[in-house]
Formats: C-alpha cells, sequence, structure tokens
C-alpha cells in the first residue's frame, strides 16, 4: 500500500492499515495530533475503524512553538 | 478591584497575551511565559516530524494545555481556505477548542495580512462555530466588518509582524477602540515596555506579543516587563490622564506663603 504522509510518499507492505495501526506503526502513540485524510478530518474517536486505502494523502500535524 | 479581559464569554486576568515561537529551547519558552503572566497562548500548527521525534520533548509538556488557553494560528497561510483548514485540525487536535487567531497573510516579505481573504475565512470559521480573535490591519472600516462577521476580538497591528516598530498609527487604532463593541486588541509590531504601555493607554483591552519578548536578549525579563507595562497602561487608562496643555499657569506648589 501506498500513502503520501506529510507530503512524502511511503510504502508499505499491507494490503489495509486503520489510522490508529498507522499511528502505532509511526510511533505516535500517545502524541496530541490531528490527521486529516484526503482532506476530511479523521477524529480521534474513529482512528480505530477508519481504513486507509492505496493512495491516500494524509497529514498529520501537532501544536509548535508560533506566534 | 477586578478588572478583568472578557473573550467569548470567558475572563482572563492578564492582558497580555504571548506567543509561544523563536525562543531559544522550551524551558525558556516556560519561563518567558511564567514571567509574563499570560493565559492565554498563541501556538502553531504544522505538520509532525515521522520517524524522529520519538521520546522528544513536545511544546505541550512544558506548557499544559491544562494550565493555559492555547490560542491556535494560522500563521503562514496565505488562503482562506488553508486558514480554515488549519484551525479545524486544530480543533480536532485540542479536543473541539473553539478559541482561535485567524490570520491570513498577503506577503512573505511584510507578512501584512490579507484582508480579503481573511474577512472570506473569518465568515466560515463564525458559522463553523469558531471563537475568532483576527489579526487585522488598522483600517476601522475593516475592523467593523469583522466585528459585524461575528469575531470576538479584532487585534490589528501596531506595526509590521516582527517589526519592534511600535505603534505606527494610534489616531486609526483610536478610532478602531471608539467604534467596536468587540475586544480591541494590538497584535504585531510591539518592540518594548513602552509600546505595549501606549497601546493599553489608548484603550485597548489586551496587547498580543511574541518576538518582542523571545528577540530580546534577556526573554524572561522582557517578559517581566511588558507584564507590567500592560498593567501600568491600563491602569493609567482607567484612571484617566491628565489634559495636556501647551503650559499652565497652575504650579502644584502652593502660591502662597512664599518667604519675601
Amino acid at each position: 500500500m501506498q500513502l503520501t504522509i506529510n507530503g512524502k510518499p511511503r510504502s508499505f507492505e499491507v494490503d489495509s492499515f486503520s489510522v490508529a495501526q498507522l499511528v502505532r506503526h509511526l510511533e505516535l502513540t500517545g502524541k496530541r495530533l490531528a490527521i486529516e485524510r484526503n482532506g476530511e478530518i479523521v477524529p480521534r474517536s474513529q482512528f480505530d475503524q477508519t481504513q486507509l486505502a492505496d493512495g491516500d494523502k494524509l497529514e498529520i500535524v501537532g501544536a509548535v512553538g508560533g506566534g | 478591584m477586578s478588572d478583568l479581559l472578557k473573550i467569548a464569554d470567558k475572563s482572563y486576568r492578564s492582558r497580555l497575551l504571548v506567543g509561544t515561537g523563536k525562543y531559544k529551547d522550551f524551558a525558556e519558552t516556560r519561563a518567558a511565559i511564567d514571567a509574563s503572566g499570560a493565559e492565554i497562548i498563541t501556538v502553531a500548527i504544522r505538520r509532525t516530524n515521522i520517524g524522529q521525534t520519538a521520546g522528544e520533548p513536545s511544546l505541550l509538556d512544558f506548557l499544559p494545555p491544562e494550565e493555559f488557553t492555547y490560542l491556535p494560528n494560522t500563521a503562514g497561510c496565505y488562503t482562506a481556505d488553508d486558514a480554515v483548514r488549519t484551525l479545524r485540525l486544530a480543533r480536532e487536535l485540542l479536543d473541539g477548542h473553539k478559541l482561535v487567531k485567524l490570520e491570513v497573510l498577503g506577503d512573505p516579505n511584510t507578512l501584512y495580512p490579507n484582508m480579503i481573504e481573511t474577512i472570506a475565512a473569518a465568515k466560515t470559521l463564525v458559522k463553523d462555530g469558531f471563537d475568532v480573535m483576527v489579526y487585522c490591519s488598522d483600517d476601522p472600516i475593516i475592523a467593523k466588518q469583522l466585528e459585524e462577521i461575528g469575531c470576538c476580538a479584532v487585534m490589528p497591528l501596531a506595526s509590521l509582524i516582527g517589526s519592534g516598530m511600535g505603534i505606527l498609527n494610534p489616531w486609526n487604532l483610536q478610532i478602531i477602540i471608539e467604534n467596536a463593541k468587540i475586544p480591541v486588541l494590538v497584535d504585531a509590531g510591539v518592540g518594548t515596555a513602552s509600546d505595549a504601555a501606549i497601546a493599553m493607554e489608548l484603550g485597548c483591552q489586551g496587547v498580543l506579543m511574541n518576538t518582542a519578548i523571545a528577540a530580546a536578549r534577556n526573554p524572561v525579563l522582557m517578559a517581566g516587563a511588558m507584564k507590567k507595562a500592560v498593567e501600568a497602561g491600563r491602569e493609567a487608562y482607567l484612571a484617566g490622564r491628565m489634559p495636556k496643555k501647551l503650559y499652565s499657569a497652575s504650579p502644584s506648589s502652593p502660591t502662597t506663603g512664599l518667604i519675601a
């Protein structure tokens, strides 16, 4: 499965993946973040049941210092 | 005397709002914010570093969202769509948090706001249930329009972001303040404590700054100075200053009882 995460293409040796599994795979568990899939926000409560598909574009963001 | 800053039905003791960018490290960020006494702090929303962040401290570890009111911003956005998208992500990130700072920039060199895009974004965000504090030019007509759209605070620039040039047009600010029924805060351009005091003396409800503190030689000391300046300016405004006169025939000491 091919995904684009934060603008970078990434390949995974699985056919399907939930958002929750992806978060664990990327070692982001426990971090405060928000995820957008193909321009739509995936609420945290739906990470488990949201299945990713080949070609999905994801934005994973967090809060950083700013003015 | 309780003199609270009210924004979108919530009250705050501090009228100084601060950014969290440009500090040496998170420890300095925290120390400066503590010295400033700020309760509302701005944060930016950015892509998470993937694969190199395990165990790395984050801003939120040093500034827990339970202790402060986070004000996510749209810094770096040049279109209404990007700004709206960013703040929807921020709302999800911060568990449904509604208070946001909208800014849509028009030019990467001056960082001057694009008010056409800002107004478009403000309309969408207000409809979407956000409490929008909006960074804007110091144009009184624009400020009024943003109020009419339903923004909860207007935040005209004192001068350009990061310039430290102070308040360039106190007359426009005064018109904006006189016409506004929502809080007016100066955002951007404050360089030193006297700038913040002048903004408050003009009748601003608060001041938002980042670089003036973070880029000082001693940020923590400057944060304390800004806290005092905002408080002093506010008290001077409430006290009502004496009228300015070119000269006065009324000395402070008695005119009688002088030795001859």
